[in-house]
């Protein structure tokens, strides 16, 4: 069966995250304040495998194999 | 010493180090594409600095899961030195050679400066020739340069004295202020358990001739090359 995994990729909590901060300033300038401003990369994979919780299997060794550094990422996965 | 440096998509440092190697240093130095594999055995090989795919999801993860990074994996096991330089840095941290990632610049811009280094390591096949403390100077040209290492892993280093290079002013002073990219303990130069891998952000073979205006950089090469004789 062909399932969409959607992983996301974000830094763990504590992380400074320089380009979040960039873009919090850059929301200033169009005059709004915020409190907090997170980034994240979003990756949409199609694959086949035998059932859902394969699907999602797979997803978690690809992130702990190649998308995610654990030293200062976690991952989400979503399976469609 | 015979080195082998490997050229992945988008290394541009190759020829540098090869030429600092092999014409400025006077071993032998082999150019090796990464598709190729690694297939005689070597005294020591070098990661060279560039952008390997292009910087595609960090810096280095990519190159870091091709075959030859296996090879790689598998002469440091067995005693090769591993010099990673800047993306070569990244590539073995991100292999697992060092603990530790080099990420984005705490303020997120790409620096290329001379950088003011405290050698902390003097024990190691790439560090020998330094006195401790020295300060040197060595250039930096990264965007993604912060090391960061969690707390027991950073308490480890520090203790076994795997750190080799921090950055610090002209005097030695470790401080905020020397720290051009934030990395954790101003740290930019650390080795292996068995200290047969340096990896390091500085670019020493931009500073191994006197027309570049800094020959502190020749030690590191020279020091592998003098520890490849001994042994």
């Amino acid at each position: 069966m062909k399932f969409d995994l959607i992983i996301t990729i974000s830094l763990k909590e504590g992380m400074l995250n320089p380009e979040a901060g960039a873009i919090q300033r850059a929301i200033a300038h169009l005059g709004y304040t915020t409190d907090q401003v997170k980034t994240s990369d979003q990756f949409r994979i199609t694959l086949d495998a035998e059932d859902k919780e394969k699907a999602e299997d797979i997803g978690r060794d690809i992130c702990e194999r190649l998308l995610a550094n654990p030293v200062i990422h976690r991952y989400d996965i979503e399976v469609l | 010493m015979r080195a082998a440096v490997i050229q992945f998509g988008g290394s541009n440092c190759d020829r540098d180090v090869a030429y600092v190697v092999s014409e400025v240093c006077g071993a032998d130095c082999d150019l090796i594409w990464y598709k190729d594999g690694i297939t005689r055995e070597y005294d020591a090989i070098i990661l060279p600095g560039g952008f390997s795919y292009g910087d595609y999801l960090r810096a280095g993860a990519i190159a870091a899961r091709t075959p030859i990074m296996a090879d790689v994996i598998r002469a440091a096991e067995k005693g090769t030195l591993v010099l990673g330089i800047c993306n070569g840095a990244q590539i073995a941290a991100e292999s697992g050679l060092v603990p530790g990632v080099f990420t984005i610049n705490a303020y997120p811009k790409f620096i290329c400066e001379p950088a003011c280094l405290r050698v902390e390591n003097t024990t190691s096949p790439f560090t020998r020739l330094y006195n401790e403390g020295e300060v040197i100077s060595i250039p930096i040209a990264h965007k993604e340069g912060r090391y960061i290492i969690p707390d027991p892993d950073l308490q480890r280093l520090e203790a076994e004295k795997r750190v080799a290079f921090r950055f610090c002013d002209r005097n030695g002073n470790v401080s905020d202020a020397a720290n051009p990219n934030g990395s954790t303990g101003n740290i930019t130069g650390l080795l292996s358990e068995k200290e047969n891998v340096l990896v390091m952000m500085p670019h020493p073979e931009r500073a191994s001739e006197e027309i570049l205006g800094s020959t502190d950089g020749k030690k590191i090469f020279d020091s592998m090359i003098a520890y490849t004789e001994e042994s």
